[in-house]
């Protein structure tokens, strides 16, 4: 009786593991594309993957699947590093794809200058997120320093959008004190000190601020701020646009080891194209992304960007240079930043 | 004796107050600690109704993070079994060099932060990892795919089974077994008809708590998922990207599911607990 009683066991697991294994490869479709892809861009890259799906079935009567993966930037190239298999990456920003470029060889060094504007089909800025009536009052940098405010930013050791925000603080100081970059480190190290918690992605701050509810103010990328206005219900929170920000250039790039090795190397490049075209465009704009022709755009969706003076990452002497003093390993923030006791 | 003050039929000499006290805490502290976040979480995941519930779990997303997660535990737990049933039976029924560390060894996923478990295998299969180039030249994807998932999964499972087994098999003793194998049964009849009927409700206990991780998993799982969504998430990733999506709802829906197989795991123990309390006492009694 126990000797089939056991038996039975076996062969449930093994019908179950059998049945639930086949239902689980999924009908393939004629190609499929991984996007690997930061937090923020979620819902942009859903619209985008069915239009770009649509316009291939269209014009090559293929079809194809295209899987998406987001997390925190960094994360995301270290998944790619590790092998995650992505025909294209779109992540937040260039040192993400050097990575990558650098340690697997996968990408070429000049992948950059491949496609238009630095690889960057859209861009966007680190605005604030207040909550309603801005009870801290807070309008500029100098005032995330307040004794009493508390300020969410990701750990910009794995988030790419936190290191957009920490060079835009740096930006904002250093012109505040007239060009002293040592000011500008003192004003860093004091905002890092409001910071009770550090999320590993963009994402994760923003659930921080608006469902965890804590902390004063979200340094957010712009289009993610828009995001929780929209979802969360306009009126609970407020956006604040600083005198000063930063001009954040998410970059797209190939694979080109993980296409070669897939043969996909053509719908993926059409893929990242496409994003260029007035569809694409047109859907960054949308969603709350700068496109980087904004001739192709709606005019409606360009108004709400508020006009902002713009640092970009050549003040900074580009991405390699400022990843090195400030983001490596015994950088600049690994010595400034003390974790909350 | 004087002072002699405890009544024979007590076992404890506290006072009905401290008692009182006592079973009080503890029921406060359950309410607290586990009855209301599991109601938190069925309510909130029905808070728009049962047909939104049901909605919300038939996303095509969702829906194949289910069936990954019945896949994964399904080919998982039977391997686990096996493992489970071999190692126990290793430990209690023979005495060898290095058994104390085979035993520790077993408590290992136990002890170890599942993040950990997860990046073992990253640096064992990754691209960067020391079997990294050897698979990519066969073509083969274990990190970021379903073996991966899979591997990660046994491994901090894996001592569920064994550790159900070992007390039970030590103390059942090496008697009947003995007496078996002197009355000329081979080593695999002994093991079909004697050990196996002596250690069926400790396996079945072992399998299920292990089924309940198997799929409750996240920490590991996390690491070497890469989170392609509809392809490598489980119930539990699927979770927290419906919560970081804002879409509340359902990220509390696929919650309750997974939780509602967990009450449903520990119903069944306890209903076989019942069912079958005779057998099972005869059994230890062994």
């Amino acid at each position: 009786m126990t000797a089939k009683f056991v038996k039975q066991l076996l062969t449930a697991g093994f019908v179950l593991g059998t049945l639930f294994g086949a239902a689980a490869i999924p009908a393939r479709a004629d190609q499929s594309l991984l996007n690997v892809s930061y937090d923020p861009t979620r819902e942009f890259y859903k619209d985008f993957n069915a239009a770009f799906a649509e316009k291939w079935k269209t014009d090559n009567g293929e079809t194809v699947t295209i899987e998406t993966s987001h997390g925190g930037s960094g994360k995301q190239a270290r998944a790619v590093i590790d092998g995650l298999a992505a025909d294209v990456v779109t992540l937040a920003l260039e040192a993400d794809v050097d990575a990558i470029a650098a340690k697997t060889g996968k990408i070429p060094a000049d992948w950059k200058s491949r496609l238009d504007n630095n690889s960057a089909p859209y861009t966007s800025t680190i605005v604030f997120l207040v909550r309603k009536g801005n009870p801290k009052g807070i309008k500029d940098w100098g005032d995330l320093v307040k004794d009493d405010v508390a300020v969410i930013t990701p750990n910009p050791k794995t988030s790419g959008g936190a290191r957009w925000n920490f060079l835009a603080a740096w930006a904002w100081a250093k012109q505040a004190n007239g060009g002293d970059d040592a000011k500008a480190e003192e004003f860093v190290t004091t905002l890092y000190k409001h910071v009770p918690v550090l999320d590993t992605g963009a994402r994760g701050a923003t659930t921080t601020f608006v469902q965890r509810e804590q902390g004063d103010v979200l340094l957010s990328w712009e289009n993610e701020a828009y995001l929780a206005l929209n979802e969360l219900g306009a009126g609970e929170f407020e956006i604040v646009t600083p005198s000063v920000s930063i001009k954040a250039e998410p970059s797209v790039a190939l694979v080109d080891g993980n296409v070669d090795a897939k043969g996909t190397r053509k719908v993926a490049e059409a893929y990242l194209q496409y994003l260029y075209s007035d569809v694409g465009q047109k859907l960054a704009a949308k969603h709350y992304f700068r496109p980087a022709k904004p001739e192709l755009a709606d005019k409606a969706d360009l108004a709400r960007f508020a006009d902002v003076k713009l640092a970009t990452i050549d003040d900074f002497g580009g991405w390699k240079e400022a990843q090195a003093k400030f983001f490596a390993d015994g950088g600049l923030f690994d010595k400034i930043y003390q974790p909350a006791q | 004796m004087a002072h002699d003050t405890l009544q024979p039929d007590r076992v404890t000499s506290e006072g009905p107050l401290a008692r009182g006290l006592l079973i009080a805490t503890s029921l406060l502290f359950l309410l607290l600690i586990l009855a209301m976040p599991l109601l938190a979480v069925f309510s909130e995941a029905l808070r728009k109704g049962l047909p939104a519930f049901l909605d919300a779990l038939k996303d095509e997303e969702t829906f194949a993070a289910i069936r990954l997660t019945l896949l994964v535990a399904g080919i998982s737990v039977p391997l686990n079994l096996v493992f489970g049933v071999a190692a126990a039976w290793t430990i209690a029924k023979f005495e060898f060099r290095g058994k104390a560390i085979l035993s520790t060894l077993i408590d290992l996923p136990f002890s170890v932060s599942p993040v950990i478990s997860g990046l073992v295998f990253v640096m064992l299969f990754g691209a960067q990892g020391y079997f990294g180039p050897l698979l990519a030249s066969y073509g083969l994807q274990i990190i970021f795919a379903v073996p991966g998932l899979v591997l990660a999964t046994i491994f901090v499972t894996f001592p569920f089974v064994a550790r159900e087994l070992i007390p039970l098999m030590q103390e059942q003793g090496n008697a009947d077994e003995e007496a078996a194998l002197s009355l000329g049964a081979s080593g695999w009849q002994t093991f079909w008809h004697v050990t196996l009927p002596n250690i069926k409700w400790g396996l079945l206990y072992g399998v299920l708590l292990c089924n309940a991780r198997a799929m409750g998993e996240f920490g590991a799982v996390s690491v070497v998922s890469g989170h392609i969504r509809g392809q490598t998430n489980t119930m539990p990733l699927q979770v927290e990207i419906l919560y970081n999506e804002f879409n509340f709802m359902a990220a509390f829906a696929v919650a309750a599911l997974l939780a509602l197989l967990a009450l449903v795991t520990l119903v069944l123990k306890s209903l076989l607990e019942y069912r079958f309390s005779a057998e099972i006492a005869a059994s230890r009694r062994h």
